[in-house]
């Protein structure tokens, strides 16, 4: 049941994102862009209507107390903000600005563009397995 | 250019929508966080691959469908991004999203629909990155 949720909750995220426009670097930089003189807020719409979709679901979870499968709720790291986290936001928020893709999209866009996106997610791949020793 | 007409709005609502409710549904069904980058990190190289690949598939089904109905305009812009941009750009990503444990899915929709502090530190962090980077690149190409 745990792979069929999760296949499920793929496919949704890969249509939720090729539906918003997210995909799209011109649409991504267009709201990160404030001074541009056509500032584009509808990322700003996805994260929004994402959040509050998604808020009920979390509380809920958290009040049931495990997952519907039977498993624990997983609890990311409670390091507390430190500059681990910091710095690695900041490094992230550079080549998301650079490039306007960040990993969801990155892997929709390996479809619409491959001769494009498959440099990219290479050296996306390179840096998630060179950023920890585990 | 642009009107907040429902043309131009709808579809990133909806869209928006749906990614929240996939993130819930994973949360909610599995107690896991529906995170690209820590999905694809651990799908390398880590524990209980097996719920990961099957989410990564389902992603990338959905993005063959949508480039199939859509075609290279989904992914409007990346034809200009040059191949050094394209290299450092994507090594940047995944050496943040590594260290910093999350991106825009697993910080900005998952952290931030739980309350974490830490997520909203990072997505506060990426953000201002990001719209200084842009605002850089703008003032004259210094990146």
């Amino acid at each position: 049941m745990k792979t069929l949720i999760a296949l499920v909750a793929g496919l949704l995220f890969g249509i939720g994102l090729a539906l918003s426009g997210m995909a799209s670097p011109d649409r991504v930089i267009g709201f990160l862009d404030l001074t541009g003189g056509t500032w584009d807020p509808r990322l700003a719409l996805v994260m929004g209507a994402g959040l509050l979709v998604a808020a009920p679901f979390f509380w809920l979870a958290d009040r049931r107390g495990t997952a519907l499968c039977g498993d624990a709720l997983t609890s990311p790291a409670s390091a507390g903000v430190d500059r681990r986290l910091l710095g690695g936001a900041a490094i992230f928020g550079i080549g998301w600005g650079l490039v306007g893709v960040c990993p969801g999209p990155a892997l929709i866009d390996l479809f619409a563009q491959p001769l494009q996106a498959a440099p990219f997610v290479a050296a996306l791949i390179a840096g998630l397995l060179l950023s920890r020793k585990d | 250019m642009l009107d907040l007409l429902p043309a131009d709005y709808l579809p990133p609502l909806i869209g928006g929508a749906l990614i929240g409710l996939a993130a819930g549904l994973l949360r909610f069904g599995t107690g896991q966080i529906a995170g690209i980058s820590g999905v694809l990190r651990i799908a390398m190289r880590g524990p209980e691959r097996g719920w990961r690949f099957a989410f990564l598939a389902g992603l990338l089904i959905a993005g063959a469908g949508a480039a199939w109905r859509s075609g290279p305009q989904l992914a409007a812009g990346l034809e200009r991004v040059p191949l050094p941009m394209l290299l450092v750009g994507g090594l940047l990503v995944g050496l943040g999203t590594g260290i910093g444990n999350g991106c825009t899915s697993g910080h900005g929709i998952c952290g931030l629909a739980r309350l974490s502090k830490r997520s909203m530190a990072a997505v506060a962090v990426f953000m201002l990155a990001a719209f200084v980077t842009v605002w850089l690149r703008r003032m004259g190409g210094v990146l």
